[in-house]
């Protein structure tokens, strides 16, 4: 709440304070505060104040009424922080000798209306300007610091390669399920793959800074709104720049080995698809990020082509039926992800155009696609055994889908409070960590089944 | 050592918040609450550089109230006291050298242990400046009520 607004509906809230202190700045300069007994009119707009004893208030002096409120938390600290200021000049007193203010301005927090986050958010220009008046008095660069580990992290988002590392393992457990195993291949395509998606969602912050996607975003989370690393000035925008070029070169570069070592014009196909799609993703021309499709785009990215890049490298070239199925409820589950954790960005995505699917649709519509999608994902697997292009070990990975639902309830309890969206979003990172972990393992068990007993498989055949 | 009196002593010791004012170059007195950290001669503040408005203030007027008023803040207790006194930032790296005033910190607010751990997530807020507060006069209410007058104490 900023200077001016409102006074008597700050009035009614100062009231709610148990107590109030009077401040002002007295003869030498000095403010003064002493604890007062009021009486509040909100409805005429005005204090009353009994005269402090053995004080004196100045006259004609502006005024201001403080109430502050904290919860106390033994062994932690304390919550629920909320203050208030009004200010005003003394009026005549009233009839019993008190002093009658009447407010002008207004100024307080109250994180139980702008959560802390928020409220640190919106105030990042304030911290950027300070550094440089700082800088200025000290004769040199002041910019705030992360250590060099914790910094990598944020700004590659690091935490997030399960959704490489999920369909990367699954490729090559489909392939090890189908008789291909060739482990240094297998390790080059994880830490490809790993340099591709650091690389990209260090690109993905340089574009969302070049439209104003993240600066417009002040209700960034953990998992939604950009490492803001750029933002914050803990680093350039060059060298975000510089970073994510290289990390997708080395991923390419790895690539390259591999297609030289495999010789597979699907691979070929796959690394090519997966570069121009990277790139589509967020940069002009097609920016699909910024039209609707950036779900579409991470699904297919981060599921059939991953996988079926892992899958190929392993088989040397083959596709099976059963790689391209298993894709599938990865893709999804990795696809709601992002639709799950554009909810909270929406605001600002939609300030800086950028029309994904939460800024298209209504909350009806965005709650309703959640739920089609994760129930699809399910039955994919379920009709994925059934069918015989997944191991009957798959059907494991029907144990999540309460995991699913609670996703969804979650959604539509929190869905227009960014922060109490955050577990609802580590829940789905979750999800798909799971689901593709148990597919994974479905895999693994089929492979194991087979070396160990000749014949035995562990699909339906039909 | 400072020259406080015992009981404002106790209360900056007991006190979760405090309400620190300072003057804004427009004149107008504006109350910031923050944790008051008391080591046994100077009260100490940090802020965060988000939050820095307060710090041009005093950098620009360093005449400031400190506030001992939330009973609930201070654990039960009723008496109440004002310390005015002179500000100073000291602030020649604001990545590192508040951390000297943790083990004051901690004291009152335990769980920033926990935070300073997730420094990650929130990095400008762990960017602080420390305000030293050298106490020049104070104003003591023994029972908290301001129709009665205060006990008066100056350095």
């Amino acid at each position: 709440m900023r200077g001016g607004a409102d006074p008597a509906g700050a009035l009614r809230r100062l009231a709610s304070y148990p107590h109030h202190a009077l401040t002002w700045v007295d003869e030498r300069g000095y403010p003064q505060s002493v604890v007062v007994r009021t009486t509040i009119d909100a409805a005429a707009g005005i204090v009353r104040i009994d005269r402090p004893a053995g004080v004196r208030v100045p006259p004609a002096r502006e005024l201001s009424l403080t109430g502050s409120h904290i919860r106390p938390m033994p062994g932690y600290g304390y919550d629920e922080r909320r203050h208030l200021t009004v200010w005003g000049l003394p009026e005549a007193d009233d009839d019993l000798g008190r002093l009658v203010v009447r407010p002008v301005a207004v100024w307080g927090w109250d994180e139980a209306e702008t959560p802390f986050f928020e409220y640190a958010e919106r105030s990042v220009g304030q911290s950027k300007r300070y550094l440089t008046r700082l800088s200025a008095d000290l004769h040199r660069v002041v910019r705030p610091r992360l250590d060099l580990g914790w910094l990598i992290l944020r700004a590659t988002r690091l935490p997030f390669l399960s959704a490489t590392l999920v369909p990367i393992l699954l490729g090559i457990a489909v392939a090890a399920a189908a008789g291909s195993f060739d482990p240094p291949s297998a390790l080059l395509t994880i830490v490809g793959g790993c340099a591709v998606q650091l690389g990209l969602n260090v690109a993905n912050d340089v574009f969302d800074t070049q439209s104003g996607a993240d600066d417009f975003n002040v209700n960034p989370t953990p998992y939604s709104g950009g490492s803001r690393v750029i933002q914050y000035g803990l680093v350039s925008f060059r060298a975000m720049a510089l970073l994510a070029a290289a990390l997708v070169a080395a991923g390419a570069a790895i690539g390259l080995v591999l297609l030289a070592a495999r010789g597979s014009a699907a691979l070929l196909l796959i690394g090519l698809v997966g570069l121009v799609v990277g790139i589509a993703y967020t940069a002009p021309p097609l920016r699909l990020a910024y039209h609707g499709l950036g779900e579409l785009a991470v699904g297919f990215g981060f599921g059939p082509l991953m996988l079926l890049g892992a899958y190929v490298v392993q088989t040397g070239g083959a596709i099976s039926a059963s790689a391209v199925w298993a894709s599938l409820p990865v893709a999804i589950l990795v696809a709601l992800i992002l639709y799950v954790n554009e909810i909270p960005d929406r605001p600002a995505d939609a300030a800086a155009g950028k029309r994904t699917l939460p800024v298209r649709f209504g909350r009806g519509p965005v709650l309703r696609g959640y739920r089609l999608a994760a129930g699809a994902t399910f039955g994919i697997i379920v009709m994925g055994a059934g069918l015989g292009l997944l191991p009957l070990t798959a059907l494991v990975a029907v144990v999540a889908y309460p995991a699913a639902r609670g996703v969804a309830s979650g959604l539509a309890r929190a869905y227009d409070q960014p922060y109490a969206l955050m577990p609802v979003m580590a829940s789905q990172i979750q999800l798909h960590l799971v689901v593709g972990g148990l597919l994974v393992l479905a895999f693994v068990a089929s492979a194991a089944t087979t070396a160990l007993v000749p014949g035995a498989r562990l699909f339906l055949s039909w | 050592m400072g020259w406080l009196p015992g009981p404002i002593c106790e209360l900056l010791e007991a006190a979760l918040v405090a309400e620190l004012t300072a003057v804004r170059p427009d004149g107008r007195a504006i109350t910031y609450p923050l944790i008051p950290l008391w080591d046994g001669e100077r009260i100490y503040m940090t802020s965060s550089i988000l939050f820095s408005r307060k710090l041009d203030h005093l950098k620009r007027n360093p005449r400031v109230a400190v506030s001992l008023s939330d009973p609930v803040a201070m654990g039960g207790r009723a008496d109440r006291a004002t310390i005015q006194g002179d500000a100073r930032i000291i602030e020649p790296d604001v990545h590192a050298s508040w951390k000297r005033l943790l083990p004051l910190w901690r004291a009152k607010e335990p769980s920033i242990d926990w935070f300073l751990g997730q420094r990650v997530a929130l990095p400008l807020f762990f960017e602080r400046s420390t305000i030293e507060i050298t106490p020049l006069r104070a104003l003591y209410w023994p029972d908290g009520l301001a129709g009665t007058a205060p006990q008066e104490f100056a350095g």
